[in-house]
């Protein structure tokens, strides 16, 4: 037998993860910033790296979002398929945005995209994005991944021939470089390969949920030939460019070979709760 | 060498710096983004006065993160915005203004010969808002409040607002261009 889930539960833990998510950032990432800063020689690259680590903690003991952009929302839920809802659980997510905006607060950045003109409450047309996949047991997972705009619009897709797959690590390395500074490094570089047009940008944008310290022999090469770019902290030089490769695949057309590749900058925030669940 | 400035910024100010100094801030900050610049350059089309005074002011590339209480307007978080996007409004906004420095993030595109003997890019460490609140003592006003709260144009007063490292002197040396360049050379080695 499974526990029904209440409507409430769900608008305040929403509200609860967006509040950790941006204004702590997970411990694997701060890790890996220390890391970074102790590995730095170039004053500027270090100096960079400090002030990332010092503005970590004052969010974090003042309760305040780590950056200004606190991103469009991206929600990823896992729905149990025996989990008993008898609410809309996306009117539920809403509210606790809208909640969440006013009282963490949020800054509203949902715009329509022609006019420009702000809903206010950074709930729009198709925003906040949320993507379900149905699981097993009676449980629901929420991860909410708050995305600035500085890394996601470094980001780029491309659709290549089945026979160029030589040429995706000089696509991942090619964007980082026409990226820069832009998207604040030291930055998270999520890879989705394969898939289709859409499922490509999916994967990468789901890679950089990973734990940063998690990387496979393929992964940490193509970090260590970013890392070797120079550009550094903030685009002034130094070592560290990115802290982590992320890359996932899927199965494609036997004609197509997309890859996605998504630019998080380094407060990679995320969190997530998990309600209901077996008696 | 490490320097300590106060708005209104006087060209003997700027001149001073090169590129890869750190620069501390006291005084008037105005933030301002795509619309806010878009706004700027159509006013002095129509021959419309700013309500906002720029001579030697410093423009923040910023999009902050604002709470209203009882009518007084707090800063939350305002850390820096991608500079890059107004590059191409910048030229002319120098030309019809006396703006002295940009503060922002990310480095700018093309704006070296804008800025030559006339203005300065310092950049301060993207995504840190915390930090940047804790030097914005005062919301002096807000205009053009009906762009949205990250477009608005608020009138901040900060204490020393850093460390912001010059990114662009007034002598045509752009460190995010150096580094650039470096990583282009590096990344054809790879290839």
């Amino acid at each position: 037998m499974s526990n029904p889930i209440e409507r409430d539960t769900v608008v305040s833990a929403v509200v609860d993860i967006l509040r950790e998510a941006e204004t702590i950032l997970p411990q694997d990432v701060v890790d890996a910033l220390k890391k970074a800063a102790s590995k730095e020689t170039s004053p500027v690259a270090g100096e960079q790296l400090e002030a990332i680590l010092k503005n970590i903690e004052i969010a974090g003991n003042r309760k305040v979002p780590i950056c200004q952009d606190t991103g469009i929302l991206i929600f990823f839920v896992e729905l149990g398929r025996k989990a008993l809802l008898d609410f809309s659980l996306e009117d539920a997510i809403l509210e606790g945005v809208r909640i969440a905006t006013e009282s963490i607060p949020l800054r509203p950045n949902a715009v329509d995209p022609i006019s420009r003109s702000n809903s206010g409450n950074n709930i729009g047309t198709g925003i906040p994005d949320i993507k379900y996949e149905l699981t097993e047991g009676s449980s629901i997972k929420i991860t909410v991944a708050p995305k600035g705009a500085g890394s996601e619009n470094m980001s780029a897709i491309k659709m290549f021939n089945p026979t160029e797959k030589d040429m995706i690590r000089n696509f991942v390395l090619e964007t980082v470089l026409n990226a820069g500074g832009k998207p604040c490094p030291p930055i998270i570089v999520g890879v989705g390969i394969g898939g289709s047009f859409d499922k490509a940008a999916r994967l990468a944008k789901s890679a950089l949920l990973e734990n940063v310290e998690d990387m496979n022999e393929e992964e940490l090469s193509l970090l260590e030939d970013i890392n070797s770019l120079g550009i550094g902290p903030m685009g002034l030089g130094g070592k560290t460019t990115a802290l982590a490769v992320h890359i996932k695949k899927a199965h494609c057309h036997t004609a197509s070979l997309p890859v996605a590749v998504n630019i998080q900058c380094w407060a990679n925030r995320h969190s997530s709760v998990t309600l209901g669940g077996d008696e | 060498m490490e320097y300590r400035l106060t708005t209104p910024l006087q060209k003997e100010d700027i001149g001073k710096l090169k590129a890869g100094d750190i620069v501390y801030l006291s005084g008037t900050i105005f933030t301002a983004r795509d619309e806010a610049h878009a706004r700027i350059l159509e006013m002095y089309q129509e021959k419309e006065e700013l309500p906002f005074d720029l001579e030697g002011s410093v423009i923040y590339h910023c999009g902050p993160l604002m709470k209203e209480d009882e009518g007084k307007w707090e800063v939350v978080a305002a850390g820096p915005t991608t500079s890059a996007r107004m590059s191409k409004m910048t030229p002319k906004l120098l030309e019809i203004h006396e703006v002295r420095a940009f503060v922002g993030k990310g480095g700018m595109d093309n704006v070296t010969d804008a800025m030559e003997n006339k203005a300065v890019y310092l950049a301060f460490t993207g995504g840190c808002a915390a930090l940047a609140a804790i030097s914005i003592e005062k919301v002096n006003t807000v205009h053009w409040l009906d762009l949205g709260m990250p477009e608005a144009v608020w009138e901040l007063e900060v204490n020393e607002f850093g460390p912001l490292v010059v990114g662009i002197d007034s002598h045509n040396n752009d460190l995010f261009l150096e580094v650039s360049k470096k990583a282009k050379a590096a990344y054809s080695k790879l290839e």
